[in-house]
């Protein structure tokens, strides 16, 4: 403390940023460890996507008809976006248990930055989703999507996802930070999930939906994002969806991130 | 400085109105344990977590090592340690990734986390388990790591949260010893416990907690002497028997005695000289003791006179 008080203001805020990264390194790596060690999020992470994969593309995909393209190209900017969200699920899991194991009263008695927690594990998310798109796409070419509109079109949609997923993680890091026990995360999160998924664009044309539904599917957040992943990947207009994803994305993270922080500092 | 932790009148209110911490005093002077001494939901863990600056205090003042726990914060983590009640440790990583992500967060640097951390498992017997996950780790084992976890930065103040719950005989006489040689080094140690042994066996100064504030401090021989000297416990045939006896006693000694099943107990100011006129009182009223047993009070006596409740079942230490 001494020391800190000696030192210029704007040493001091260096100092603390510095060691607010070095902390969120810190807390990343031992999530990502955590990660490749368990079975189940390995599977989550991987087989399930990979599952969805094929069940759309092999048992559902033959009796969907979309306009323009083949179904699994229609397809696979939905399975991206649909794997990163029911990823950020792991995050609520991950921070409730985290929390009723004690592990986050540790911290918060060490002398780290306490935004380290929350940034160190959705940035670990952030880096297993880079993983899980690698390799979905891998997956969808063998199962014969081809990307149309360019490679670095293509790889921008992706970059668009991964905004999109960090700023859910952030979101469902509050559910998180809610809920009593790890089931209880897992409950409160999938009520959310499931119909922003499925009442999307992201495996169906939405103007195959009943009329009092499209509006919804249309415009919610995921199925912008979905149009703007297809639009870079099929080829066609993509700026008016891009901005509204983008919009959607700093949105969700601007309106959510001060919010859960906030939620954290306050949970004991 | 005064004292190595300090708290002035500190309050902790939850949600629903349950003040867990309600006007509690408590001064520990430096390189000696304190020993917080109560039962469950008296509000030690609270104590506990606002002093290592888990929680924020709705009321009242803590400091440690003169650092205001609200205000100094930082000051204050940088100095201590804290093994909580439920072994903190994160059972996906090994036992030495749990010690070197600590020790990174310490500030101590990689390298520095690393060398500290083998040394750590060495001294508590974890060396061999190093590069397991703590999942695989048995309780005792787990409850080592975390005390390991604590260690780290090598604070000079820890505190102890119910360490020796739920640990076998063997772990927790280990425990003991660690936490006797860091005394011995210097470090300062607030200890909560139920167990009365425990806190008669390592505190030097213990503070009876009940209801969220301090019913009684004191060393633990000027904790058994507001008991008197020696007590007696006189087991009699019949419970009938016992409640005459306690009756006939009460009334002609002027104390209180009390019943403990077929047996009844009441203290002895004057030591085990007292023991005769005991005897001739009941034998005058026909009455005589199948057993006899003279012990010096526990604290589990203590306890009892202060809160009337039993702090934990157990075989109490005798003296026959």
């Amino acid at each position: 403390m001494s020391t800190i008080a000696k030192m210029h203001p704007e040493a001091v805020a260096q100092r603390g940023l510095r060691r607010f990264f070095s902390d969120m390194l810190v807390v990343t790596e031992r999530n990502l460890i955590a990660l490749v060690r368990l079975p189940q999020s390995l599977f989550f992470s991987s087989i399930q996507p990979i599952m969805f994969v094929l069940l759309f593309r092999y048992v559902f995909g033959g009796a969907i008809n979309v306009p323009g393209h083949s179904y699994v190209d229609f397809l696979m900017p939905g399975i991206f976006l649909q794997t990163v969200a029911f990823g950020s699920v792991g995050t609520s899991i991950g921070l409730a248990e985290d929390l009723h194991k004690g592990l986050i009263e540790r911290f918060r008695s060490l002398p780290m930055a306490r935004s380290a927690v929350l940034a160190g594990r959705t940035f670990a998310d952030l880096i297993r989703n880079i993983g899980v798109l690698i390799l979905i796409t891998l997956v969808g070419l063998l199962v014969g999507f081809r990307i149309q509109a360019g490679i670095f079109a293509f790889l921008g949609g992706l970059l668009l996802i991964l905004l999109f997923a960090y700023a859910l993680s952030w979101g469902f890091s509050i559910i998180g930070l809610l809920a009593p026990n790890t089931e209880t995360a897992q409950v409160m999160s999938f009520p959310l999930l499931f119909p922003l998924t499925f009442a999307s664009s992201a495996f169906v044309p939405v103007q195959s939906m009943p009329g009092w539904l499209q509006g919804f599917a249309a415009n919610q957040p995921f199925s912008v994002l979905v149009d703007a992943m297809r639009a870079l990947s099929n080829g066609g207009p993509t700026e008016g969806y891009v901005v509204k994803a983008l919009i959607w994305s700093f949105g969700i993270l601007i309106a959510l991130a001060p919010f859960a922080a906030r939620r954290f500092r306050n949970s004991f | 400085m005064a004292f190595a932790i300090e708290a002035v009148e500190l309050v902790k209110v939850f949600k629903g109105g349950v003040r867990a911490v309600d006007g509690l005093n408590l001064e520990v002077e430096a390189g000696t344990v304190f020993g917080l001494l109560g039962p469950n939901g008296a509000g030690k863990t609270t104590v506990v977590r606002i002093l290592t600056t888990v929680f924020l205090p709705d009321a009242g003042r803590a400091s440690v090592l003169g650092h205001d726990v609200v205000s100094q914060a930082e000051a204050v983590r940088a100095n201590i340690g804290l093994a909580g009640q439920f072994a903190a440790v994160d059972e996906n990583l090994t036992g030495l990734e749990n010690l070197r992500m600590i020790g990174q967060l310490t500030r101590l640097g990689r390298k520095r986390a690393v060398s500290r951390a083998n040394d750590l498992l060495e001294l508590f017997e974890l060396t061999d388990a190093a590069k397991r996950m703590a999942k695989t780790y048995s309780g005792g084992m787990r409850r080592r790591l975390d005390l390991a976890a604590a260690l780290l930065h090598s604070p000079s103040v820890l505190f102890l949260d119910e360490p020796t719950t739920g640990l076998d005989p063997y772990s927790r006489q280990a425990l003991w010893n660690v936490i006797e040689e860091l005394v011995n080094e210097g470090t300062t140690v607030l200890l909560t416990t139920q167990y009365l042994e425990e806190a008669d066996r390592l505190a030097k100064v213990i503070a009876v907690v009940d209801h969220g504030s301090v019913i009684a401090k004191g060393t633990p021989s000027e904790l058994k002497s507001m008991l008197g000297a020696t007590l007696i416990d006189l087991e009699m045939s019949t419970n009938e028997d016992a409640d005459r006896v306690r009756k006939l006693l009460s009334e002609k000694t002027g104390k209180q005695a009390r019943l403990v099943g077929a047996g009844v107990e009441i203290s002895l100011d004057r030591g085990p000289a007292q023991v005769r006129e005991l005897l001739d009182m009941m034998d005058s009223a026909d009455l005589m003791p199948v057993r006899l047993n003279l012990r010096e009070p526990s604290l589990d006596d203590v306890f009892l006179t202060l809160t009337g409740r039993i702090a934990e079942e157990g075989p109490k230490e005798g003296m026959e």
